[in-house]
């Protein structure tokens, strides 16, 4: 997690004025990232009315079941050159938002909850009864990072992802869009890149916004697999007789092709000691791994490629595993705890549990790689490459060599298929905001309705 | 929910035409007559003694749900179904004043009312089961027919990755929205589809239970409050005695064991009487040394107590004869006390061995000439108290306090304000035993030091 993570927990931390903590701006690629480019970005593409549309749901006045001031109980986070950073800001409607935002070019904007009041008035509810300061809604988020897989990934560590390594977010985004829609009925969800190395999700239905802290905590579980830290060997605990319909479906349809395939061809994970070492260990019975070890280091050498070899171990380690399976419970499910180490997602439990979590606004950009934080499409994730996400300089050049067609005077961010941006814009619209909007208009509507059938059954006598 | 002195009950609930088990939401507008109060809260305090006994024996869920049904058809049936589940709802919230005041009392309460309602809930059938959660106000609807087979094989699967070898599924499966169950689908221990949960008919009853149990707790606290705040002031002369009373009458250990704090060895036993012995075995102790003798209640009364509080038969024997020989001889002692003493103990006759007695035991003794036992604040004159008290170490303040429970018949009250007034601490559960005093008195006095190796 970024620096910011301890400021998005609890309430206390309540840093309004701005405070000049370190003069020296902490920039590390200034030609992908400065705040000159931030500028003309927040001046020029950034998304101000899809962003207001989309957090509005619907409440944009026009209807007579609307809450206008819906909107202007969010909570947004700024944080400014120098680590200066701003909680509890709310803006009463997109002009003020775009306002606010233009006056302090933020370098990160966060999203946090829609509270029982304005946050800039929190102070006059804080501790009294009834009418306390409290979220009433929040997205459903998470929050998945590359550098949680670094037991498991040899091209990189730490920061750094590339094209071997990008496929774990690739097949963490199918399993859990998968599970949102099949098992709890989501549909409107937004996957965004997160602007370096992970991905951020927001489900955005009605019945997640209104989840408590329980029940996001319960979803969390029940995503969780992996409990892994230095201290033991075996971080993925299969117990039963057989898995849980959506760990199974999870596996054939998405895990279990990665790891023979993709996983393997890029990783390797059997070809040297140290790292076959790594798997023998996850093996609770001490003389499979004795058997397999030997196998492998006695192993002539072999004209097999890097690959190769690591296939042919995984099939003896399966075999053996399949044959041996009823020595102890806890070999059972071997292969598949193995499997599911290596490819199943890891998801930050903590940024779920809490509705007052905040996370990265969609479209920012990244102060560190330039990159701008666009939505991924989870039906095409295949095809996103980390790399080939625009960054701020691409798009400043884009304005400059595109001349008047990007200096446009309407509200709208161009959407066309030409620009960089504009297919992402596009794209946001089209599969998310669209039927979102549709789908809140709808829900307006029928509460409204029964609303006025309730207090006019209440009028008969 | 309204208590009224001797006048017809007006109008009651109307029965459900499906009898479903109540729930205990909200306390029924109905008049009470004051002694249905206490009578209709002795009986369910019955059934709930008898749930905590069978809980205690190890009866398996079947054991129990037939000890259930036996214990309420017992104590709290009434040939009118609407009688019946009165007396349900009136006795549930007397007790609820009782055993809010404290958080021993509430922890057991809240143990004995949630096993009653799993074992209830058990016997009831299918449709009443439904009625039951319908109460709660959670949407469950029976998956059956058609569904049912579509989903037997998912089904299967859950059930075996819970551990169970065979696919076999239960026959009653709950379709419920995924938000109703979150430690359900936290623990992955249900198939969920499009939203809903699919809960088995077994993993039904926790979930009712477990709504049931924080629905009281919740409720337990809420009463605690009323209780401290109003109700117990406002109804000083006419229900908090029975409530404060109630409380006594069939709960805690009998002390018949003794544990770490009882270990009294005999040349400690003058300091440990002084210390924290209660008024009425301190008497009684004081009146053995100095009379070298007591007569027959206040032999079992003591005798009994010293037992309870960690004196071995070898030490009793020898305490005894130690007093009783100065004005008897040992031979005396030896033919007509040793016995009884040892009887005591469980080793002659029918080897019965004797439990303390209890603070209403002691009360409603009658001691004669001569006698010293039974309850001071009950037996003893006002002087004689007053003087007794003093010798405690109660000041003029403390005493009055005292008195005036004693006026009012309070006797085990009286006790516990002096418990209080001489430790300095309050009690909040109310003396019902003198071995539950000394208990208390050694918990302040020896606070959380590892006992000597004996």
């Amino acid at each position: 997690m970024t620096r910011e993570e301890p400021e998005t927990r609890g309430e206390d931390m309540m840093i309004d004025a701005p405070k000049f903590t370190n003069p020296k701006p902490r920039i590390e690629n200034p030609d992908e990232f400065n705040v000159h480019y931030l500028r003309i970005y927040y001046g020029k593409l950034f998304p101000y009315t899809d962003i207001h549309k989309w957090l509005s749901y619907g409440h944009d006045g026009k209807h007579p079941g609307c809450d206008e001031f819906y909107f202007g109980r969010r909570e947004f986070s700024f944080t400014l050159e120098n680590d200066v950073y701003l909680r509890y800001k709310s803006f009463k409607n997109a002009s003020a938002m775009e306002d606010a935002i233009k006056v302090n070019f933020p370098y990160k904007i966060d999203i946090g909850a829609v509270y029982s009041v304005d946050p800039d008035k929190r102070h006059a509810y804080a501790q009294s009864g009834t009418n306390v300061f409290t979220p009433v809604e929040r997205e459903l988020v998470f929050d998945i990072d590359i550098t949680d897989y670094d037991d498991v990934r040899y091209c990189c560590s730490g920061a750094d992802v590339c094209s071997k390594c990008w496929p774990l977010m690739t097949v963490a985004i199918k399993v859990i869009d998968t599970s949102l829609r099949e098992d709890f009925g989501f549909k409107h969800i937004l996957w965004v890149f997160s602007g370096r190395r992970g991905v951020h999700c927001w489900v955005c239905d009605v019945k997640a916004r209104r989840l408590t802290n329980e029940q996001r905590s319960a979803v969390a579980e029940y995503f969780r697999v992996y409990k892994g830290n230095e201290n033991n060997a075996r971080k993925v605990a299969l117990m039963g007789h057989s898995l849980h319909p959506f760990l199974a479906r999870s596996y054939v349809d998405f895990l279990k092709d990665f790891f023979e395939g993709e996983l393997q061809a890029n990783q390797s994970i059997f070809s040297s000691k140290e790292k076959y070492e790594k798997i023998l260990e996850m093996i609770s019975d001490e003389d499979i791994q004795l058997e397999l070890r030997e196998k492998w280091e006695n192993a002539a050498r072999s004209s097999l490629s890097e690959e190769a070899t690591s296939l042919a171990r995984w099939e003896q380690l399966k075999n053996t595993l399949y044959s041996k399976k009823q020595k102890a419970p806890s070999l059972r499910m071997c292969v598949e705890e193995i499997v599911f180490t290596f490819t199943y997602p890891r998801i930050d439990l903590e940024v779920s549990k809490q509705m007052n979590h905040l996370l990265k606004a969609p479209f920012c950009v990244h102060p560190k790689t330039g990159r701008v934080c666009v939505p991924i499409d989870p039906n095409n994730c295949d095809e996103f490459d980390p790399l080939a996400v625009p960054t701020l300089s691409q798009l400043i050049e884009e304005i400059n060599s595109g001349g008047s067609k990007m200096d446009v005077d309407d509200d709208d961010v161009p959407d066309s298929d030409t620009s960089l941006l504009g297919k992402s814009i596009k794209f946001f619209r089209s599969s998310f905001l669209e039927p979102l909007l549709k789908s809140c208009k709808e829900e307006i509507e029928s509460s409204y309705k029964s609303k006025i059938g309730k207090s006019k059954d209440s009028f008969s006598w | 929910m309204e208590v009224i002195r001797s006048q017809k009950r007006t109008a009651s609930n109307d029965a459900a035409s499906i009898p479903t088990l109540p729930l205990y939401f909200t306390a029924p507008p109905m008049e009470v007559r004051l002694e249905e109060f206490e009578l209709f809260a002795i009986d369910r305090l019955r059934v709930l003694k008898g749930v905590s006994d069978g809980l205690a024996r190890g009866k398996n869920p079947k054991e129990m749900d037939d000890l259930v049904s036996t214990l309420w058809k017992e104590h709290m049936r009434h040939s009118d179904v609407s009688e019946m589940l009165n007396k349900d709802i009136i006795s549930h919230f007397v007790l609820r004043l009782v055993y809010c005041r404290s958080d021993e009392l509430k922890k057991w309460f809240l143990s004995m009312e949630t096993a009653l309602f799993r074992h209830r809930f058990r016997l009831q059938n299918f449709e009443a089961q439904r009625a039951t959660v319908g109460e709660f106000g959670l949407q469950y609807k029976a998956v059956t027919g058609a569904e049912l087979e579509s989903l037997k094989e998912k089904l299967g699967q859950v059930v075996r990755s819970l551990g169970q070898i065979s696919p076999t599924i239960e026959t009653i499966y709950y379709k419920v929205p995924f938000e109703e169950v979150p430690d359900l689908v936290a623990g992955r221990r249900v198939f969920i589809q499009k939203g809903n949960a699919f809960v088995a008919g077994s993993q039904l009853v926790s979930l009712v239970v477990t709504q049931f149990r924080s629905h009281i707790s919740k409720a337990l606290i809420l009463t605690n409050r009323k209780w401290t705040t109003t109700i117990r002031e406002r109804e000083k002369d006419r229900l908090t005695p029975i409530v404060e009373g109630l409380s006594s009458s069939y709960l805690g250990p009998d002390y018949s064991q003794s544990n770490e704090y009882a270990d009294i060895s005999l040349k400690d036993i003058d300091q440990v009487a002084k210390s924290s012995f209660p008024l009425c075995m301190r008497h009684l102790f004081e009146k053995l040394r100095e009379d070298h003798h007591l007569k027959h209640g206040g032999r079992m009364q003591l005798g009994l107590f010293l037992k309870g509080v960690g004196l071995k038969l070898e030490d009793a024997l020898a305490f005894w004869r130690a007093e009783f020989t100065k004005k008897v001889g040992s031979e005396k002692f030896d033919k007509e006390y040793a016995y009884s003493i040892r009887h005591n103990y469980g080793k002659e006759g029918k080897r019965t061995d004797y439990t303390p007695y209890a603070c209403q035991k002691i009360i409603s003794s009658a001691p004669g000439v001569g006698d010293h036992h039974g309850c001071p604040y009950r037996h003893f004159s006002d002087d004689n108290l007053r003087a007794a008290l003093g010798r405690m170490g109660l000041s003029s303040r403390g005493m009055e306090d005292v008195m005036d429970k004693v006026r009012n018949k309070h006797y085990q009250l009286a006790c516990t304000m002096t418990f209080e007034a001489v430790y300095g601490t309050t009690c909040d559960a109310g003396i019902n035993h003198p071995n539950q005093y000394f208990e208390e008195s050694q918990k302040i006095l020896k606070p959380k030091t590892p006992t000597a190796p004996v």
